[in-house]
Formats: structure tokens, sequence, C-alpha cells
């Protein structure tokens, strides 16, 4: 197998071109799948005959806790080839990954608050998924946190990076020893994601957002991932010859 | 100064120099299993210099104890109900307050460097730093919790149990809380940054400890969170000291 | 005698922005001393480090006997001895425990060699104190008394005759001198250079 295409990635003029050409195929794409998505949740789904229409924030509580453990997990894997491989660029694409993650996560845990409240009649249940959620916060803010504590910029990378790793192993053990815990006592599951037949009309628009959402997040990390590597390589010769074109 | 005695090193250094397979014979290497005890030996016999602050973690222990019955209630009988998540959540803190203190040294005199020039498996070092430091904090707060639990209200029959869980759970802890400390090395007043980074990882344990210790009270069988305990114990002492090893050198750069 | 060559293939190593070490080669026989020299921040530790295999380069090579020390990097570090800016000394330890744990871990020691070494650099009335209580000359001449018992044939100093006075600098000379007679290399940063009475020294400048 040709593998060039893979040691190309590791150089920051071909990624920063690379992300220059690619940003728009994703953002033109996710504008349209979120707007359908959201046209086809907010508006044409029929009322859920349980909750009215106070369910249809599953249109964004969903996507967005689905991206933040998506978006963990890519951090991760940047991380891993940037470990391994010692490619600088994949640290760049790690750094990009984390505030994305953790806005995802943040935006997860405040519709499922908003979701809670009228549906529930209280803003914060323990249960599984959120308290999941909220462990995968503290997960993200440590390793911003250690990214922004160690000064060398190349330790900063492979230190985070060894972390991302453990968290990454870690996160399905979070999950089941919490959802073990939450079994226990027995507490209702506020977020109960749709009962076994979904209508159509419902789960149509939240898979549109869910890929809208996908693509957002990459068209998003493409922008980051230039504003890093512009960063990092802000000492390079190649970067005058961007500036001037 | 005296350089008759020198004549003996001489010889020696330079029929090693000459042929360093001869090494074997001359001089033996040391066997990893024989680095890990002299690594282990010296941790103890350093911590046994400074005393006072081996006691430290347990004072700890002992003040975030007193602290839940003054806060909430004197009542035996609420603080029973309580026991499991006090004891853990003090042990787990208590361990965390040692954390700090397992790699700075090493890191500030160098002697972590030459772990990392030694030629020997520096994963294999860090799991004799890990023994170390579960000796030092994790036994005796599982020796403790017991005593702490008599004053929570809880009655003698279940104390083996707590002993028993929070002994397994420290070892998890010690291995899990090690990751943190290697990654947070030289970094000022990592405090914080080093809770941050562990308690995630540790709140299996501390889901399944406070469950053994829960049943254990109510003189149930605590054998599936004690296994779990186990197992993550095990997990554990497989992957945080590769890991740690990898932060350890990762912080040498 | 096997032929030990330790050979630095056009180094190029980044410390953030800052390019510490430009393209730097060299290769040193056996029986042969490189001395690096250089202004404060020119990159010396940098480079011994490198050496070590601790600080990774962006580029370039370094063999250890004409293989790439990467292969093998636990095979290097068994051949190398490296001493830092600081002696590696537990400060709560005696100088004879110290020695003992540190050399230890890499090879089996017997008492008498132990003392031996100690007494060699005149440390045989005080090693029984902690360290805590030793100047820093003394702790140098720890640390080399360490030196003497890992029988490697590549020596890494950084720095050594810091803190020593003139006799104890003369024992350094003589060490090295030792060491290179039978067949070791020694790669040493300094900063006013190895003390004359040693031969066979080569010179590499580093450029701020």
């Amino acid at each position: 197998m040709n593998w060039t295409w893979f040691h190309r990635l590791a150089s920051p003029p071909h990624v920063y071109a690379l992300a220059v050409r690619l940003t728009p195929w994703f953002a033109w794409p996710a504008a349209l799948c979120i707007a359908a998505g959201l046209w086809g949740g907010l508006v044409l789904a029929p009322p859920d005959y349980q909750q009215g229409d106070g369910f249809r924030i599953i249109y964004v509580h969903a996507p967005s806790a689905w991206m933040s453990l998506m978006v963990y997990v890519t951090m991760a894997g940047a991380a891993a080839v940037g470990l391994i491989w010692r490619m600088k660029v994949a640290h760049a694409v790690a750094a990009s990954c984390a505030p994305i993650g953790a806005s995802f996560t943040f935006a997860a845990l405040v519709t499922g608050a908003l979701w809670g409240q009228p549906m529930w009649g209280t803003y914060w249940e323990w249960d599984p998924r959120l308290t999941s959620e909220l462990v995968l916060l503290f997960l993200y803010l440590g390793y911003m946190g250690l990214r922004a504590g160690i000064e060398d910029p190349q330790r900063a990378d492979r230190a985070s990076a060894v972390l991302a790793v453990v968290g990454v192993v870690n996160v399905p053990i979070i999950h089941y020893s919490v959802t073990w815990w939450n079994s226990l006592h027995q507490a209702p599951s506020v977020m109960r994601l749709g009962k076994p037949a979904m209508p159509l009309a419902m789960l149509v628009p939240l898979l549109l957002m869910l890929l809208g959402f996908t693509l957002f997040f990459v068209a998003l990390l493409l922008t980051r991932v230039r504003g890093e590597v512009l960063a990092r390589e802000r000492t390079a010769s190649w970067i005058r010859e961007v500036v001037r074109a | 100064m005296n350089h008759s005695d020198g004549n003996i090193a001489q010889p020696l250094a330079a029929l090693v120099a000459a042929d360093p397979d001869r090494l074997s014979s001359v001089c033996q290497r040391a066997s990893a299993l024989e680095a890990v005890r002299l690594a282990l030996q010296r941790d103890l016999q350093l911590a046994f210099r400074k005393r006072g602050q081996l006691v430290q973690p347990l004072a700890f222990f002992a003040m975030v104890t007193l602290l839940f019955p003054l806060a909430i209630s004197p009542e035996l009988a609420r603080l029973r109900e309580l026991a499991p998540g006090v004891l853990w959540v003090g042990a787990l803190l208590g361990s965390l307050l040692a954390l700090e203190f397992l790699f700075r040294d090493d890191a500030h005199d160098g002697t972590l460097e030459q772990y990392a020039l030694s030629g020997q498996s520096l994963t294999a070092l860090m799991v004799a730093k890990t023994i170390a430091h579960w000796l030092l904090t994790g036994l005796p707060l599982a020796l403790m919790a017991p005593l702490a639990a008599v004053s929570l209200g809880v009655h003698t029959g279940a104390l083996p149990g707590i002993l028993f869980a929070v002994a397994v759970g420290s070892v998890a802890l010690s291995l899990i809380g090690s990751i943190g400390a290697a990654l947070t090395l030289g970094i000022k007043r990592s405090g914080a940054l080093l809770s941050l980074l562990t308690l995630p990882l540790s709140l299996p344990v501390l889901i399944f400890g406070a469950r053994a210790t829960q049943l254990a009270i109510h003189g149930a069988s605590f054998a599936a969170p004690l296994e779990l305990l186990g197992a993550l114990a095990v997990l554990g002492g497989t992957l945080a000291p590769l890991a740690a090893a990898a932060a350890v050198r990762i912080s040498l750069e | 005698m096997p032929e030990h060559t330790i050979e630095v293939d056009n180094l190029h190593l980044w410390r953030g922005d800052r390019h510490v070490l430009r393209g730097v080669s060299f290769k040193v026989l056996r029986g042969g001393c490189l001395e690096v020299c250089g202004a404060n921040g020119a990159g010396k530790t940098t480079l011994l480090r490198a050496l070590c295999g601790l600080v990774y380069p962006e580029q370039g090579r370094i063999l250890w006997n004409g293989e790439n020390v990467r292969q093998d990097l636990p095979a290097f570090h068994a051949a190398l001895a490296y001493l830092g800016h600081e002696p590696p000394l537990k400060a709560d330890l005696t100088a004879r425990e110290n020695l003992h744990y540190w050399i230890g871990v890499r090879r089996h020691l017997g008492t008498s060699e132990l003392d031996t070494a100690l007494a060699r650099v005149g440390a045989r009335s005080w090693c029984g104190q902690l360290v805590r209580t030793l100047s820093a000359g003394q702790r140098r001449r720890v640390a080399l008394a360490g030196l003497t018992l890992l029988p490697v044939p590549l020596w890494l100093l950084d720095e050594p005759t810091t803190n020593l006075d003139a006799e104890g600098r003369e024992l350094v000379a003589e060490l090295v001198r030792e060491h290179l007679a039978h067949g070791g290399i020694v790669v040493a940063a300094v900063h006013q250079g190895l003390p004359s009475s040693v031969r066979n020294v080569t010179r590499l400048e580093l450029a701020a």
C-alpha cells in the first residue's frame, strides 16, 4: 500500500493548503444539513405524544452529546499518531479538537438541563448519561489545563497526548461504572432517547442534524488547524509565501 | 589523598573497557528484579528518614472524617449511611495529597534522569516507585479506615471488609495517580491540575469501593464490587506504569 | 580491543522556536576526548542530553559503534554514564548509600569496591554523613566516585569540574586520562576547558 499520502500529512505547508481547499466542502454541506435538520425537527416533525413540543431540544442535545464523544476519540487518535510517528501536525490537530469537544460537551449538558426542567421539574438529574457527560467535560478541561500548564510546546504536545490516550481508554470504564452505579439506585432515567420505534418523521431530522454537526466539526477543525499550524510554524519561511498570496 | 587504594579499581576499569563482554564475568549487570528491589528499598529508606511526613496523609484522612459529623450531624445512624462516601472521599483526597511527592524530589535532584539512563526498564522502575508509594500511603490509609468507620457508627463486623476494600482500591488509586504525577512533573503549583487529571480517572474506583463498603456495612456480600475493584487494580498495574514511564521520558526531554 | 566510536551526523534540534543545535557533526574514536565549548545557552547541555537519547533531535543521527542508537536505546544506555550539572544524590542518604543505590541499580556492587572508589576521591572520612551536610565540592566528588564504579566505555560529563578546588580538578583530569588510556571515550561540556594534563583533546565550539 502506498503510504506517501500519510507521510505528506506530516508536512505543515501541505496540511495548511489541504485545509484551505477542503474547508468549504465541509462548511456548506454542514450548513445545509443543519438547516434541513432544524426545519424538519422544529417544524415538520409532529409533537411527541408524551412530551409535547419540549422534546424538540433533542435535535441539539443528542448530536452535541454524540459529537462530544466523537471529538474526544478523534483527539486521542490524532494524539496517538503524534506520539508514535512524532508528527507535529497531528499534535496541532489534537490541540484544535479540544476546545471544540469541550464546547460540544458543555452544549450537551446545558441542553440536557434545559430539557430536564420543563419535563421533569429539575435542571439536573444524576442519570448515567448526564453524569458521564460531566466527567467528559472534566477530561477535556484536564487536557486543556495540562497543555496550558507546560511551557515548552513540544513537551506540552507530548504530555497531553499521553493524557488523551489514557483518557480514551478510561472513557468506556468510567461510563460503565457510572451506569452500574446508577442502576443500583434505580433512579429514573431522564433522557430516554426515543422509544423503540421512533417515527421516521422524528428520526430523519435527527440523523440530518447528526450529519450536519459532524460536517460542522470537520469544517471547524480544519479552520482551527490552519490557525494552529500558522502559529506553530510562524518562524518558517513558507509562512511568508502564504501571507503574500 | 591516598592513591594506593585506587590501584584496585584501575585494573577493573581497564579489563572492562578493554572487553565489555567480560562485563558479565567481572561485574554482573543488575537484573530488572534487583533494580526494582533497590529502587523500592531506597524510596522506603528515604521515607523513614523523614518520618514526620509519613503521618501527613493519615492526619488529613482523620481531619476529613472529622469534618462530616461537624458539618452534618452527630447522629450515628445518619453517619452510618454516609460512611462509605466519607471514607472513600477521605481516602481519595489523602492519596492525592501524597501523589505530588511521588516523583518530585527524584525529578529535582536528577535521580529520575539516572533511572531513565540506567539501561533498566523504566516501566519496571515505575512499578517500584508505585509500590513504595502504596506501602507508604495506601496501606496506612487502609489500616486507618476501620478506625474512621467506627467513629462514623459502623459496627465491627463490617471492619475487615472495609479494610480489604480500601487496601485494594488504594492500589488502583496509586497506579492511576502515578500517571498524573508523572505528567505534571516540573509544573509549578501543580496540585490543582494533578487533582483535575486524577479525579475523573479515579471515579470508577470510588464508585466500586463505596459500593463494596456500603454492602459490607449492611452485612451483605460485597464480592461483586470487590472483584471489580481488583480488576481495576490489575488493569492499572499493567497499563499505568507504561503511561507513567512515557510521561517521565517526556518530562526529561 | 573493541573499536568504540561515537558519531554524530548533522544534528538539528529546536527548543520551542530556538534552533539550538545547527548541523552538529563529529566523530570520536576510542581513547578520544571531545570538549564541547560555548557560551551560556549555546546548547552544550542540550547536545549532551541529545547524545544520551533523552532529547529527540528533529534531524540527524547519533551512531554508537556504527549503529543508530535509536535501534537499541537500553543497550546504548548500558554503555554510557552521564553526569549532569547536579550530582544525582539524595540529600537524606549518606554518600555510601547513594552510591549503593545509584550504581546498584545498574550492576552488582560489592562493599569493598564501593569503599575503594570513595577512598579514591578522598571521601573516606565523610562518606558516612548525610549528603545534606556535604559541600557542593564534596557532592561532586561522590558523583565522580560513582563514575569510576560504572564499567562503561562512554562518559558524558556536563561541567565536571564545577565546584571543585585545584586538587579536585586534577582528580577529574586523572580519571579522564585513565579512562581514555583504557580505550574509553569522554565527551565533556566545559566552560573553561579540561585541565591541560588531559591529552588528545578535540574541541567543538558551539555558537549561541
